[in-house]
């Protein structure tokens, strides 16, 4: 009963975002939303390591970079859609988290931490000394004429699904944000999810009672990573201009690790939380005073959230519901 | 291409900034190091002590280095503190993996845009009798800017192994990094030896920081980039070691100055990051380390 009417809420919310593109006008809502949903997208991916199974990811922006930068190559290459770009991204992205885990997650977590961002730092310098997707002074990425899927046209004035790029992309990004929330919510309720969880509480103990503790951690690795490579390979087409600078901030990764954080981290809802109240605080700081006070929005309320509230917005909740009732 | 004067130039550089690195990462490997304290803002510390140092030599012409020994005791008295919410929050409840690191990754942020808010994101550089001095040995060029912070680098370093090597307190920290259990057992509280030791760390960090500012000119946000260099000079050195952090940290500034030299300066950012990914997954005990130091 819970589960069908979670689905219904998911189904809606997907009709919700294409209707939305169609009747709303005002071109910032799609710019502001899908900011928004990638931070979700991201704090939901960061949550299935960080959350899940307590491993702290610092290089979230690395896998995300490369997300993106694979993007570019297959475009370079083959002139390739927009959906070949995400599935490429999702899967290069993936297989890097993989290998980052392969090496790393069998010492202490707080390596596996280090690690990834050495790699932010390692993939970022190689973007830049590779010329041939832009270098440092980065890529222009020109978004097709008139695209169509087995005859409909996606893009165009009239008479296409969408109007232009930017409700197209928030349709995407809202679609990708369902689907990763699908996912999580399978993930908690599933043996994989309790699986991570028991590692998380005492790896040792859980790796005697017989589970699998490297290899839940790295099929948890590669699906985190190739979410946000997937979140990255939408992002030269949001900007239409790509550099590495831009591509792997490590503000990126801050958002990814603190909006969960804030939120939550035992569940799906968290990271949805977090990156709602957050996000949008974000889009308010940065319209009305500036964009570099956002990220000390962002640094006070994790601090604050670590250190007064562990269990974030739903830790909050939950004491406030006790008390209550 | 190629030519002997350049790789001469080359090594000597590299050796002052391997000292300069040792500056930056001797902190850091008493808090990563032997308290197990992963001080992910432990550059951000040091780019705040540079900016100190900046604010008082650009105002009243005082020598960085003097301003960064001044300020020391206030940046000890801040590591205390730091380390008792650090200590309260996350160590006695068992969160330090996962809440701790973040609750550094924030302090780091903050510190970054306050004082973005208060200097902008311009470089900023420091003037004093010796920066702009260059001693010239026959082929070999010896730039004051990075001679003057290796000495003071050096005496820092060889101080820190000294005190916690020969005094009372500093075997103390040593022994709370091999067996904390046990202190507790003889009566001593690991917590009291590991607050002061960490606010030693955070010390560090204003003179560190005032070496910085000489060797280069800074901006908020360039603490990020010495990441890499200080966690893979501490790894690399085998955790906790003095001596292998300044091996480490020598090892490093010359490759690193090699790099430069004969590939370009774009690619030495991944040096640092890309020997600590090898050491990670070939060698993690690091070069002076002892065994089975790194699985929890």
């Amino acid at each position: 009963m819970r589960n069908n009417r979670f689905y219904l809420v998911i189904g809606v919310l997907f009709c919700l975002s294409y209707l939305a593109t169609s009747f709303v006008d005002n071109q910032y809502y799609f710019f502001a939303g899908y900011a928004i949903l990638q931070l979700m997208v991201m704090a939901l991916a960061w949550n299935i390591l960080g959350g899940y199974a307590g491993y702290v990811n610092f290089g979230s922006a690395a896998f995300f970079g490369l997300g993106a930068y694979s993007a570019i190559v297959v475009l370079q290459l083959f002139d390739a859609t927009l959906f070949t770009q995400i599935i490429v991204a999702g899967c290069f992205s993936g297989l890097v988290g993989f290998g980052t885990g392969y090496l790393t997650l069998r010492l202490r977590g707080v390596y596996f931490a280090i690690a990834t961002l050495a790699l932010l730092v390692v993939s970022e310098t190689l973007i830049v000394n590779w010329d041939y997707v832009g270098g440092a002074a980065g890529a222009y990425v020109l978004p097709k004429r008139n695209p169509d899927i087995l005859g409909v046209l996606v893009v165009g004035k009239s008479g296409a699904l969408f109007g232009n790029y930017k409700e197209l992309l928030f349709f995407l990004m809202c679609t990708i944000a369902l689907i990763t929330i699908v996912i999580c919510r399978f993930i908690e309720n599933s043996k994989f999810g309790r699986g991570l969880a028991a590692l998380r509480d005492n790896e040792e103990a859980a790796e005697s009672m017989g589970v699998p503790t490297l290899k839940l951690k790295l099929i948890a690795t590669s699906l985190s990573a190739s979410i946000m490579g997937i979140t990255g390979g939408t992002f030269p087409y949001y900007m239409t201009f790509i550099d590495p600078i831009s591509a792997f901030n490590l503000d990126i990764s801050v958002n990814a690790l603190a909006m969960p954080l804030i939120g939550g981290t035992g569940s799906w809802l968290g990271p949805v939380l977090g990156a709602l109240v957050l996000g949008s605080l974000q889009q308010v700081v940065t319209v009305t005073i500036s964009s570099s006070i956002n990220l000390l929005v962002v640094g006070l309320f994790l601090v604050a959230f670590v250190i007064f509230a562990p269990g974030g917005f739903l830790g909050l909740i939950q004491k406030y519901w006790k008390r209550g009732g | 291409m190629f030519s002997f004067e350049l790789l001469i130039n080359a090594i000597v550089i590299g050796i002052l900034l391997g000292g300069f690195y040792a500056a930056l990462s001797i902190g850091l490997s008493i808090s990563f190091g032997l308290l197990d304290i992963v001080n992910i803002a432990h550059p951000a510390f040091i780019i705040l002590g540079a900016f100190i140092c900046f604010v008082f030599n650009s105002h009243y012409g005082i020598d960085p280095i003097l301003m960064g020994i001044i300020f020391s005791p206030v940046f000890f008295i801040f590591g205390l503190l730091i380390y008792r919410i650090y200590y309260e929050r996350f160590e006695k409840t068992g969160a330090e993996a996962l809440r701790g690191l973040a609750f550094f990754f924030g302090l780091m942020f903050i510190i970054e845009v306050i004082l973005i808010m208060f200097f902008g994101v311009d470089f900023q550089m420091v003037q004093a009798g010796y920066t702009d001095f260059k001693a010239t040995f026959g082929v070999v060029d010896i730039p004051f800017r990075m001679f003057v912070p290796f000495v003071f680098a050096m005496l820092m370093a060889i101080g820190l192994q000294w005190f916690s090597s020969r005094t009372f307190f500093g075997r103390a920290m040593q022994a709370v990094a091999q067996d904390s259990l046990a202190l507790r057992l003889m009566g001593i509280d690991p917590a009291k030896i590991k607050t002061i030791a960490f606010g030693i760390s955070i010390a560090t960090c204003s003179i560190a920081g005032a070496l910085l500012v000489i060797v280069i000119p800074i901006e908020p946000s360039v603490g990020r980039l010495y990441i890499g260099q200080v966690f893979a000079i501490v790894v690399l050195g085998g955790l906790g070691s003095q001596s292998g952090t300044l091996i480490a940290a020598m090892l490093l500034g010359l490759v690193e100055s090699l790099i430069t030299t004969f590939f370009g300066p774009s690619w030495s950012p991944a040096v640092a990051f890309g020997a600590l990914i090898l050491v990670l997954a070939f060698k993690p005990t690091g070069i002076l380390g002892r065994v089975g130091d790194t699985r929890g």
